[in-house]
């Protein structure tokens, strides 16, 4: 049995500004990823790895290169199924969190279903679904602000499964906590790619997060100068 | 994002920043308060000088003077130069001391001709000397003028008065009610009041009239009595018996009834062929009108006053909008790699730029109006309280509504500006910033 590809990049260059200011960010890029993998992109600041995973989540267009989604070009696609794919598909989780300080804690969750138009009465339901499964349900009508940084990046990963995404892109998911809450949101992340063969992207400098995913690619001013795999476990 | 939520959305970004958002809404609530007031005075008046013109006269009556009047809107043509003299036309001179051309019987008949004249009638000057209601002993000045037809004159009590019979009839002023020793405004009705009339002999002769009703007071009642066809004739007869018959039958103006069905073409075209007779012929609406077009004038201006504090307004708009823009881009960012398109986003923040037009807006209009209501008591019973029947202030529903959805349009259009920046963001750019 073969495992259908999800994304796959092809020569991709991408370069910001134009003439003698040029800065190619990827100097031609080409990765495949297997439906229910997870990936960590590793590099330092600057090398082009957050590039990288805005352009495989479709946030932004190649200069050259392809890239396609369950076979589909992306660049053929219109801006209203590009925007389609992005809310049904994928999940994001940022550093940052992003959340809305003043608004609760469901709220912030139900986001993308509000996006994709979905009734108040269903997206109810199925934010305090995932809620449990984050273990946050007891305070999904406090604010979001009122949370510790565990628990914020925990909303953060229920929003980016509420839509029951195929893939979650995760941007230094750990970065801005401590080692213990931090392994705990990593448990999190991995168990979801297990358990429901959710395909993870993770983009970091963390070595050890970056282990425990199936594969590592290592960039390097914007080129992909090691590719390494931890995927015994995984064989089929 | 469905539209419901986008306005839900919306109305609760709204309330993220209070202070900012409620002082937005005061520059809006200022601008739409003082449209609202500005409008309920120019709907109040005029609704009040067309009870008025109702009031003045009826809609099928036309004044019919010489054509080489001065009065009463006619065309005046070198009225400034003096007159050559000309022995065929006889000048009398008006109570207000204007010269001018009186009208005799046979004007009457050449005019009956003109096609679409129904009836002349002389309009009779009447200059009664005084009336007294034998109460006291009390003699008051009075002046009087026939009752036309079809009139609607604002009564205080009784009824109108009829043109047809031989009972000589009497519309008595408010403000004779009190002095000739009545009770009440109710009292008077059906009493018999005495109107003394000196001839063209030098005579004093008395006459005994009926009052069927009290007039208001308004700004086109001239302060004297209406009476009917029958006392209108009967003074006439008093006040010029003894004159010679050329001076009984000279009229100063004519008072012509035409179809009442004719549309404001036809009354021109009519009006046109009694020029070309020599006539000036105007309708009450026509005598009053000018005075409504000064109110009219003067609404505009205040309008316009108000419309500029809505433009300032409209700037605060933008700068809010702009500021919350600048405010949530990560949001937005985050929005739009959630897969929101650009023109939600756009939706999203001209909701809710519409959203503090709509809460300025309601928030003066309804103070406006209860300002208004209260202005409105205060006035009628202080300065306006002889003008019964104006309302100072009145705030018809649709143009209350109308004002609103003009503020929303208003805001709206101040919204684009920073909904298209916020639209036209990149994701990426968004979430990048800091």
């Amino acid at each position: 049995m073969t495992i259908p590809t999800v994304l796959n990049a092809q020569d991709v260059v991408k370069t910001y500004g134009k003439g003698t200011a040029a800065f190619k960010a990827l100097r031609g890029v080409s990765l495949e990823i297997k439906q229910g993998e997870s990936i960590a992109i590793i590099g330092k600041s600057g090398s082009g790895k957050s590039t990288l995973m805005h352009l495989l989540a479709l946030l932004d267009k190649p200069t050259s290169g392809s890239i396609d989604v369950d076979g589909q070009v992306a660049a053929s696609l219109s801006s209203r199924k590009l925007n389609d794919l992005r809310n049904h598909k994928f999940g994001f989780v940022f550093q940052q969190f992003f959340l809305n300080a003043n608004a609760s804690v469901l709220e912030n969750v139900i986001l993308p279903l509000k996006i994709a138009g979905i009734g108040s009465r269903e997206r109810k339901r199925l934010g305090m679904a995932v809620l449990e499964k984050v273990e946050l349900a007891d305070k999904a009508k406090n604010k979001a602000k009122d949370l510790s940084g565990g628990q914020k990046q925990r909303v953060v990963i229920a929003r980016a499964l509420i839509n029951d995404p195929q893939v979650i892109f995760a941007d230094e998911p750990t970065g801005n906590l401590d080692s213990a809450t931090g392994a705990k949101v990593e448990d999190l992340l991995f168990a979801l790619n297990k358990k429901q063969g959710i395909t993870l992207i993770v983009v970091t400098h963390d070595e050890d997060l970056a282990r425990r995913c199936d594969r590592q690619i290592y960039i390097r001013d914007g080129e992909i100068v090691k590719t390494t795999s931890t995927q015994k476990r995984r064989m089929v | 994002m469905k539209l419901f939520d986008i306005i839900r959305t919306a109305s609760s970004n709204t309330l993220r920043s209070k202070l900012r958002t409620s002082l937005t809404i005061i520059a809006i609530f200022i601008g739409s308060f003082t449209l609202t007031l500005t409008n309920g005075l120019g709907s109040g008046i005029s609704t009040y000088i067309d009870a008025q013109i109702n009031n003045l006269g009826a809609k099928d009556v036309l004044v019919i003077r010489a054509g080489d009047s001065s009065v009463g809107g006619g065309e005046a043509s070198d009225s400034d130069k003096p007159k050559e003299y000309d022995a065929s036309k006889k000048i009398a001179t008006t109570s207000f001391g204007i010269a001018t051309t009186v009208l005799t019987d046979n004007d009457i008949s050449k005019i009956k001709k003109v096609a679409g004249i129904k009836s002349v009638e002389p309009n009779l000057a009447l200059a009664p000397d005084y009336i007294s209601s034998g109460l006291n002993d009390k003699k008051y000045q009075v002046s009087a003028n026939p009752y036309i037809s079809g009139t609607k004159i604002e009564l205080a009590s009784g009824e109108q008065l009829s043109n047809d019979g031989t009972e000589l009839d009497a519309l008595l002023p408010l403000e004779y009610v009190e002095v000739l020793g009545y009770s009440s405004n109710q009292d008077v009705v059906g009493k018999k009041v005495e109107i003394g009339v000196t001839d063209g002999t030098g005579e004093h002769r008395n006459l005994t009239a009926i009052i069927k009703g009290v007039q208001q007071k308004g700004v086109t009642n001239a302060g004297g009595m209406n009476t009917n066809t029958a006392l209108t004739n009967a003074i006439y007869k008093a006040q010029t018996t003894g004159l010679p018959a050329s001076s009984i039958n000279s009229y100063t103006a004519l008072v012509a009834k035409f179809d009442a069905s004719y549309s404001k073409a036809q009354i021109d075209s009519l009006k046109k062929d009694l020029k070309d007779q020599g006539y000036a012929a105007t309708t009450f609406e026509e005598q009053i009108g000018s005075f409504k077009q000064v109110v009219e004038g003067i609404v505009l201006v205040l309008n316009a006053f108000a419309v500029i504090a809505l433009l300032a307004a409209s700037f605060g708009i933008i700068n809010t909008l702009l500021m919350s823009v600048q405010e949530r881009t990560k949001e937005i960012g985050l929005m739009k790699a959630m897969g929101m398109s650009s023109s939600k986003i756009f939706m999203l923040f001209s909701a809710e730029a519409v959203m503090l037009g709509f809460w300025g807006s309601f928030i003066g209009v309804v103070i406006a109006q209860i300002v208004g209501r209260i202005v409105n008591s205060i006035v009628s019973n202080g300065i306006l309280k002889d003008l019964a029947g104006l309302t100072l202030l009145s705030f018809p529903i649709q143009s209350t509504i109308t004002i609103v959805l003009i503020v929303m349009l208003i805001a709206f259009l101040a919204g684009t500006l920073p909904a298209f920046r916020a639209a036209r963001q990149n994701p990426i750019d968004s979430l990048r910033y800091e």
